[in-house]
């Protein structure tokens, strides 16, 4: 039998570790993964800062990351964390590595949202004669803003999803509860809690994501 | 630019055209360099040249002029490729001349950048075939935009467009996205949001072909009425010969590039100078014979056979019966139509002749003196 009264609270913490480092990660990552993305969009060549020798090395830069699993990324990136902040242990420590991976995620997906985006709707924005920066903001993106809605909401379930990792290795969270409950000890009961409370969250995130979407799709 | 002035003085030219009508209008000779003052817009030698990644190059335009009288509708027509809209978007300079210059009420354009070429943007609408509206804006959004670029202020815009849209039929669409409109629908926006800021010329690149014939009709006749309450000068660029045909003064009919004939529409249709031309409107009419037709017909049809463009000297009067009887021809119609462009016929017969060879000789002869007639 689940021993409710010391697992529940355990559950919760482990809850609040994991949604600390979404959270944090999140943040870091949306702002740098969209300014990225959008400055990878705008270097294009024939786009408006079009620029090859930019846009090849942004691209390279975000090639590296992509492919490098996460938990190889983490471990790499163990010098980078503890100089910011000052351990290699900890949620805190899991922070950096999510919002780079995190960042490159966002970069790639925003980049392909933006491209997406009519032609035409430029053309006619150009005709109009409205300023490079305001079609690139008051036009391509405002364009693009639902799809780019569910990228981010994508983003942050593979942050959920990394968090978990992260754990293993240290982290705290989610992850690390279910490696202490479920590889060592084999309490298959918490184990399943876990995962309930992971795909409650998960869907939580989707439909919240999905609900904001919409409002600027339709 | 002042917009004010321009403004007025195409409004007086349009209403100097409706006087002289078509007859004063044909004084331009094509392809002539205009004259300073009366025309808005002026083409001289423009090339351009498209080269690919891998360096193939394309000449989109050869050696154009042009020139577009102020209140006028001036119509672009050629084929899918033959350089249309190339020639269009260098008058709102989206596209650069490789050579030649551009003039726009006198400025050379090669000179305009920057804030200058952008405020002479807000001087110039634009409608797309494909309509190409913000779908994350409504469509009071979406006219609502030119008129944020111009500087104009929250009250002010609101009922500017609400001006607007009574103007093209939409006043009950305001807060619907374009993704619940018609095509007919979508394009009022289009030209709702191109006039927005009360520009004195229009441009128009296919803003039909994405349409029915129905509803072309219905944008057709919102294009006219932009031209005769607002006095705009309009460009319209199309494929079809019927759209030209309702809408434009004038056309040049372009052809890989070159503008192979100038010219007033009814001018056009009735006596098409280059084969390009002739089987454009050949393909509009469909009232003259194709050289294959007229292979299998000279079979079915063995005695003579002509074919007579039919203009103001034959509808109306009975000169072809009168002709026949004078020399004791008969005839009877092969194929043909007659159509009427702004108010004059136009179109071709294709006739067998029966009588003696000579009668039908000094019959031909006498009906050419008055109409082109071809014997095949
Ligand atoms: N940006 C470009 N780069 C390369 N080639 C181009 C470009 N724009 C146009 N062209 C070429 O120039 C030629 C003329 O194109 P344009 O779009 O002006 O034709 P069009 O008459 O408008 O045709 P359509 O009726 O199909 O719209 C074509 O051969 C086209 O492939
Ligand atoms: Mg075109």
């Amino acid at each position: 039998m689940i021993d409710f009264g010391t697992v529940v609270p355990k559950v919760a913490d482990a809850l609040f570790e994991t949604l600390y480092m979404v959270t944090a990660a999140f943040l870091i990552a949306a702002v740098v993964g969209l300014s990225l993305g959008i400055f990878l969009f705008a270097t294009r060549p024939g786009q408006i800062l079009g620029n090859r020798a930019v846009h090849f090395v942004l691209n390279f830069v975000v090639n590296i990351f992509r492919p490098i699993p996460f938990i190889i990324l983490l471990v790499a990136l163990t010098p980078v964390t503890r100089a910011i902040i000052g351990t290699s242990i900890g949620p805190s420590a899991a922070i950096p590595p999510l919002a780079i991976a995190g960042a490159m995620g966002i970069a790639r997906v925003a980049e392909s949202n933006l491209v997406a985006v009519d032609p035409g709707v430029v053309e006619a924005a150009e005709a109009m004669g409205a300023r490079p920066l305001h079609i690139l903001f008051g036009f391509v993106v405002r364009e693009a803003f639902g799809p780019l809605l569910l990228s981010l909401t994508f983003i942050s379930i593979s942050l959920i999803d990394a968090t978990a990792v992260a754990g293993a290795v240290g982290g705290g969270g989610l992850g690390n509860l279910a490696l202490t409950y479920g590889y060592q000890r084999f309490d298959w009961a918490v184990m399943a809690l876990i995962i309930i409370v992971l795909i409650v969250l998960v869907q939580c995130v989707q439909f919240l994501g999905n609900w904001i979407a919409k409002r600027f799709i339709d | 630019m002042s917009d004010r002035s321009s403004a007025s003085a195409a409004a007086a030219s349009s209403a100097a055209h409706e006087q002289t009508g078509p007859a004063g209008a044909s004084a331009t000779t094509p392809g002539t360099p205009a004259t300073p003052g009366t025309d808005r817009i002026v083409l001289s030698g423009v090339s351009k040249t498209f080269t690919t990644k891998q360096g193939a190059t394309t000449a989109a335009l050869d050696d154009v002029n042009l020139s577009v009288g102020a209140g006028e509708i001036f119509g672009l027509i050629g084929r899918s490729g033959a350089g249309k809209s190339t020639l269009l978007r260098m008058i709102n300079a989206l596209e650069r001349p490789t050579s030649g210059t551009v003039e726009v009420d006198g400025v050379d354009l090669a000179g305009v950048t920057g804030d200058r070429l952008r405020r002479l943007r807000h001087g110039i609408g634009m409608v797309f075939q494909q309509f190409n509206l913000m779908n994350s804006r409504t469509v009071y959004g979406n006219i609502a935009v030119p008129l944020q670029l111009a500087g104009m202020k929250e009250a002010q815009i609101s009922a500017r467009v609400s001006e607007l849209l009574d103007f093209v039929g939409l006043g009950d669409k305001a807060f619907v996205k374009p993704r619940q409109l018609s095509g007919g629908q979508k394009q009022r926006v289009g030209i709702a949001r191109a006039i927005a800021n009360r520009p004195s010329i229009l441009l128009s690149d296919e803003a039909t072909s994405a349409l029915d014939p129905q509803t072309t009709g219905d944008i057709v006749a919102l294009l006219r009425s932009v031209n005769e309450e607002f006095g705009i000068t309009i460009v319209v660029v199309t494929h079809e010969m019927d759209v030209v045909s309702r809408l434009a003064d004038r056309v040049a009919i372009l052809s890989a590039g070159r503008v192979v004939e100038t010219g007033e529409i009814q001018q056009i249709l009735s006596r098409p100078a280059h084969p390009v031309t002739a089987g454009l409107v050949e393909s509009y009419t469909r009232t003259a014979l194709t050289e294959a037709e007229k292979t299998q017909l000279r079979g079915e049809f063995t005695d003579h056979r002509v074919s007579v463009t039919v203009d103001d000297t034959l509808v109306g009067t009975p000169v072809l019966s009168r002709l026949a009887r004078a020399h004791a021809v008969d005839f009877s119609i092969i194929q043909g139509g007659v159509a009427r462009v702004k108010n004059h016929p136009y179109g071709q017969l294709s006739l067998a002749l029966y009588g003696e060879d000579r009668a039908v000789e000094a019959f031909v002869a006498e009906l050419g003196a008055q109409a082109e007639v071809i014997r095949w």
